[in-house]
């Protein structure tokens, strides 16, 4: 692990975390012919790794083809659901796409231990040097202060190469120790808390209205016991994934524990009979980062490139919640700029800046970029407390039959319900003006 | 909240204690503290974010006014110092390689 005396470096390119935007990195530069080392710092890839969530690997076209024939997925999701609670009832939006359920496919649920490990196996293919077991502690600068490796927890364990892509995770210290990321808000980061759910497949099956290894997606809004945030719900093949997603100070200022709002979301009428009799196989924890294009770092210095969840590259955005997706194209993109510069011998954040173009010009930043309003408005304390019981009530009233009385006008409804809940004209049309231009 | 809007049946699914709760994820703990906490400066601190923030519930108050913490069951999420108001109270780094939080494979 030191580094020869005869050859200064120990590879072309060290990646730092073999999650989705590090093996995708490793596995994008060593196809260039760059020699590359993978630091992981779990005992296997995956394994310091959880989301709520679901793949969208079509990215990954390029890089695996037909990935989905070896890739663990559990199941292919068919069905999205977006549900709105209030405290007495629940509003289901539901879509089913039965063609996302073969070839090439859509959107999986995967074990992220399972997915991470198979992707980075692909990165050892491709001929990248996995390593685990350790932890980078710091970077290596030469006299000019450019990057030229990390140092880890390993006796000797110094590690040197041209560039270093950071790829290690929503905490990123290498970002920050390299001042790309000057200051961190708490308020851009979510705390998603998860329980994974036993239960025999016939009965998730039957309860979620899917067959074979076809799943569902159900994203929540409400439901947090008035933390701002969210919740979710993925089937795999006999587990259920329920969590929620919790803004950092909304949840800190408040008395209530991460798994009292778990527990008190599968308490509701609406969720509850479908996880009933399912026990807790395990629970698990991490954070988010979630304020999209207004929380990213600089992406380039001299001598190191930052993909993936270090740089803030989450979707966040109400109906679209990303994230491996995002973290596999960054590191592509981040490993193929990588290789371009060593062949170029220009490894000067100049040298680096096609990574930004990358970016730039794909759906990385086009979608963030398009959608950077997005993640405020979804967490913001009208959509969050006053919207679902709004929309609910509406629902709940224009359905209800009162006879005798003759159905009252769609439009009394919606004033009545939205003066009941205090909601101003003004703010709901600003709301939904800057709905309809964000997600134009 | 009145009882007709929530489910609140005993046999709805087992109710689990936290510590059955964190016994359901695989810890290899280190005999080194990756995360320290500052016991003076907790001593002065009224907010105390991370006593209901961290999702482990390792920022135990103790009867004097301190903050009694544990590292041993720690998802390394970073919650704690990110809420933290109080500059210089946590000290947060990883584990050393190949210890801490491990999910499970199937």
């Amino acid at each position: 692990m030191t580094s020869r005396p005869t050859a200064p470096h120990d590879a072309d390119i060290i990646v730092v975390g073999a999650g989705p935007a590090g093996s995708c990195a490793a596995i994008a530069a060593a196809r260039e012919g760059k020699s590359v080392i993978l630091i992981e710092r779990g005992p296997f890839p995956g394994s310091k790794n959880m989301y709520g969530g679901v793949v969208y690997a079509r990215i990954l076209d390029e890089l695996v083809p037909s990935w989905w024939e070896t890739a663990p997925v559990q199941r292919w999701v068919v069905k999205r659901s977006t549900m709105l609670l209030s405290d007495t009832g629940a509003l289901n939006v539901d879509f089913r796409a039965n063609a996302w359920g073969a070839p090439p496919y859509n959107g999986a649920t995967a074990y992220r231990p399972d997915f991470d490990n198979w992707l980075a196996g692909r990165a050892v293919d491709a001929g990248a040097r996995l390593v685990c077991s350790t932890t980078v502690t710091g970077l290596l600068r030469d006299a000019r202060g450019r990057i030229e490796g990390v140092k880890t927890d390993r006796p000797d364990g110094d590690l040197r190469a041209p560039v270093v892509i950071a790829c290690d995770g929503v905490n990123s210290f290498l970002a920050k120790e390299s001042g790309l990321y000057p200051h961190t808000d708490a308020s851009h980061f979510t705390l998603g808390v998860k329980e994974t759910l036993a239960l025999p497949k016939h009965i998730i099956d039957e309860r979620f209205g899917v067959r074979d290894n076809h799943g569902v997606d159900i994203e929540i809004l409400g439901g947090t016991s008035g933390v701002n945030g969210g919740g979710f719900i993925y089937t795999n093949l006999d587990t259920i994934g329920l969590g929620v997603v919790l803004n950092l100070p909304k949840l800190a200022a408040q008395r209530k524990r991460p798994e009292e709002i778990i527990a008190d979301l599968k308490r509701h009428p609406a969720i509850a009979p479908l996880i009933e009799g399912a026990e807790v196989k395990e629970y698990s924890a991490h954070v988010i980062p979630e304020a999209g294009f207004d929380m990213m770092p600089t992406m380039v210095a001299d001598g190191m490139l930052v993909a993936g969840d270090a740089a803030a590259l989450c979707l966040a955005a109400g109906i679209w919640l990303e994230g491996v997706n995002f973290a596999m194209a960054s590191g592509m993109y981040a490993g193929q700029t990588a290789a371009e510069a060593l062949t170029k011998n220009d490894v000067s954040a100049r040298g680096l800046s096609g990574y930004t173009n990358r970016l730039e010009t794909s759906f990385v930043l086009r979608d963030h970029k398009k959608l950077r309003k997005i993640p405020h408005l979804v967490l913001s304390d009208r959509v969050q407390h006053q919207y679902p019981a709004f929309v609910a009530g509406v629902v709940e009233r224009v359905f209800r039959v009162d006879n005798p009385h003759p159905k009252p006008g769609v439009r009394r409804i919606v004033r009545e319900e939205r003066k009941k809940a205090g909601i101003r004209l003004r703010d709901l049309l600003r709301d939904g003006w800057t709905g309809v231009r964000g997600f134009g | 909240m009145s009882p007709t809007t929530r489910i609140e049946r005993d046999n709805a699914w087992p109710e689990i204690s936290f510590e059955e709760r964190i016994g359901t994820a695989e810890f290899r703990i280190h005999e080194k503290a990756h995360i320290s906490v500052n016991g003076d400066s907790c001593r002065g601190c009224t907010t105390r974010e991370c006593v209901v923030a961290c999702p482990a519930n390792l920022f135990v108050p103790t009867s004097d006014g301190g903050i009694l913490f544990n590292y041993e069951n720690c998802f390394e999420c970073g919650t704690c110092y990110l809420v933290c108001n109080t500059e210089g109270a946590i000290s947060w780094t990883y584990p050393e390689g190949g210890y801490g939080i491990v999910f499970h494979r199937t």
